[in-house]
């Protein structure tokens, strides 16, 4: 198999307090492959927009890499330096903010924030600059991109915004694209339009997304297949299809039983009982063991194995495949 | 925008017709000018005549109003004191404030902004922290304490810049400037520091907290993540998103660096309108008093008349009138 774009080796983040260090990413591995839109979802503080922000080498200080290794198309990128990482983001790897109101600066025009990532990132002329800029506008849909290269961030409606945004983050022809809830901003009618502008240039461009949300809509929507993470860790990783009708870690099953389906009617949802855990008071085993209705006092001590399954990988004693499947999903 | 304009303008024209009020009261009110003018022996005669000769008979508001059209033509009678038109005294002494202002101002300005970035930028740094704490002394100390410190240190100890007065000035005729010789220069050093150093850090202090600020925005992580390299994104990005506030503080500063310049004229004796302003308080020289308050409240209404003109120049979301918006 070819060497995937972005490989992430059992990554760990942590951030030292004063109350000890918590792992707001702990042990998380998943590649994803040239074309191929990896979905990661969980709950707010579950580590998925952390674990974007360590690919990209934005972590907060003092939150840091603890071990464990990110490869982009095979070259670790772990431990490069600021500046060596400086020129990689941009030119190798983009990333897609989540409000469109706020990522773009508002006292520079469009073309202006375009031909500066563009010229920081490729050996071209100011003149050349401003044809890949307009290129790139028209690209992303932003019709008579010609004449709006001069119009500022606020000229534009929200949507166009998350556009020109998008055009920003490709507009060197990164490898992987690291969307950050790209669509959470958005009215609906627009979010689908978003999604399926992301879908098309991974599909023609060949690039990697990873799409950081927590809206299983979009994920069933865009992706291929979908990392679900609990409290830091990589809860499931499997096909999106498999993944949403078939889920192995009862966490998944819970959060798949608890989204709204059009085709179920009416049908009252499920709740999982409880919260997540904050970092700093995660349990011995599983973090997601007290919520869990198949927990056993095995899962109270140790998180247990990541385990290969029929649908990719879970991290859990008692996958659903073999054990109680119907139950959850119902 | 023109609208803007000129509503702004009205609004300058009703803060002058106000100050202006205050101005010509203090001549009916700050004691009788013309028991001021006739000596002991008057008679009761005298009296009227002088007030039917000066128009004092008349009523309030039509002397108001004259007192505007002549304030107008910049003719505010003559100064008890010297005998000489006020205009013309007044003239003769602006050269000296505006120079130590302008001064002042662009080393308040300069200073203030590559501190300010630089405190903000290394946040941690034990030089910023130095800068900072250095900088509590700047705004909480007392102006003329600073001013005689300065004296002390670089006049009567090190003796390399004068204690007092202006130098050496050429005159052009319209205008008397200590710029051109070296003793004016080294004359306006000292006071010039005394002057600018609490707004400097006033603006350092303000520019630190937007630099701050921003950098924390969202666009300034976009661009990060785009790799844009960080002089470009502290300078570019950041800083213009600060200069707004940043404008606001610096023209009402440059207009108090004017009307304030009192305490540093009076410190180093230098002849400008403020301490001209000082001695004709001591004299109670109404119209000299008169027009100096006409003076500076004109100086500050354009400031912040230029203050918002400059808002357009900067922000682009302010210039409502421009085509597009929208889709």
């Amino acid at each position: 198999m070819e060497t995937p774009i972005l490989s992430v080796r059992n990554l760990v983040v942590e951030i030292p307090t004063r109350h000890g260090i918590l792992r707001p990413v702990d042990n998380v591995s998943y590649d994803i492959h040239a074309g191929e839109i990896l979905g990661v979802v969980g709950e707010s503080g579950a580590g998925k927009s952390m674990t974007g922000n360590a690919v990209i080498g934005l972590l907060n200080r003092p939150a840091h890499i603890k071990s464990g290794e990110i490869l982009l198309s095979g070259q670790p990128i772990h431990s490069l330096s600021g500046d060596a990482l400086r020129r990689l983001r941009g030119k190798r790897m983009g990333m897609i903010f989540q409000d469109p109101l706020t990522s773009l600066n508002p006292l520079l025009t469009v073309g202006e924030q375009l031909t500066e990532t563009i010229m920081e990132h490729l050996d071209v002329s100011y003149a050349q600059a401003l044809d890949r800029a307009v290129a790139a506008l028209d690209e992303v849909g932003i019709p008579a991109a010609r004449a709006r290269i001069n119009s500022y961030p606020h000229e534009f409606s929200g949507g166009m915004r998350q556009r020109v945004v998008i055009a920003l983050a490709l507009c060197a022809e990164p490898e992987l694209v690291i969307a950050d809830e790209p669509t959470t901003a958005l009215d609906v009618s627009v979010q689908a339009q978003i999604i399926a502008l992301l879908k098309r240039l991974c599909r023609e461009r060949g690039v990697a997304v990873m799409l950081v949300t927590h809206d299983m809509g979009v994920i069933a929507e865009a992706a291929d297949r979908v990392a679900v993470m609990y409290a830091g860790r990589l809860a499931e990783l499997g096909p999106v299809r498999d993944v949403i009708l078939n889920a192995d870690h009862p966490y998944t099953a819970g959060l798949m039983a608890s989204t709204p389906l059009a085709s179920q009617g009416q049908k009252r949802l499920r709740q999982i009982p409880g919260s997540m855990p904050r970092l700093g008071q995660l349990p011995m085993g599983c973090a997601f063991s007290p919520r869990c209705e198949f927990a056993q006092d095995k899962c109270k001590q140790d998180p247990g194995p990541t385990r290969e399954t029929c649908n990719g990988r879970a991290a859990c004693w008692f996958p659903l495949s073999s054990t109680a499947k119907q139950e959850a999903t119902q | 925008m023109l609208a803007y304009i000129l509503r702004r303008v009205f609004q300058s024209l009703i803060v002058l017709l106000a100050v202006g009020l205050v101005a010509f009261a203090m001549f009916n009110f700050v004691g009788d000018p013309v028991d001021n003018m006739l000596g002991q022996e008057r008679t009761q005669a005298d009296i009227e005549r002088l007030r039917q000769q000066l128009g004092l008979d008349q009523p309030f508001l039509v002397q108001y109003w004259k007192f505007l059209e002549q304030a107008a033509q910049g003719n505010f009678g003559l100064s008890y004191r010297q005998g000489r038109p006020v205009a013309d005294i007044l003239a003769e002494r602006l050269p000296a404030t505006l120079e130590l202002a302008l001064v002042s101002g662009i080393l308040a300005l300069i200073g203030g902004v590559v501190l300010g970035i630089f405190t903000a930028i290394r946040r941690s740094g034990v030089a910023a922290n130095v800068i900072m704490t250095v900088s509590l002394v700047g705004v909480s100390l007392p102006t003329f304490l600073i001013g005689v410190v300065l004296i002390y240190v670089f006049s009567v100890e090190l003796g390399w810049l004068p204690s007092f007065g202006r130098g050496e000035v050429v005159d052009l005729g319209w205008w008397s400037t200590g710029f051109l010789t070296v003793s004016g220069l080294k004359a306006l050093i000292l006071p010039a520091i005394m002057l600018g150093l609490y707004q400097m850090t006033l603006i350092m202090r303000l520019v630190r907290t937007e630099m701050l600020e921003v950098l924390r925005m969202d666009y300034i992580r976009f661009a990060r993540a785009r790799g844009i390299r960080e002089k470009s994104i502290n300078f570019k990005h950041a800083l213009k998103n600060t200069l707004v506030p940043v404008i606001t503080i610096t023209g009402l500063q440059l207009g108090s660096i004017i009307a304030f310049a009192i305490i540093t004229e009076t410190v180093f004796q230098w002849p400008g309108v403020g301490l001209l302003f000082i001695n004709a308080v001591q004299f109670v020289d109404i119209p000299v008093m008169a027009a100096y308050l006409m003076m500076i409240s004109v100086m500050f209404v354009a400031i912040n008349l230029i203050v918002d003109m400059l808002y357009f120049a900067i922000d682009p979301r302010l210039r409502l009138d421009r085509k597009g918006g929208g889709h």
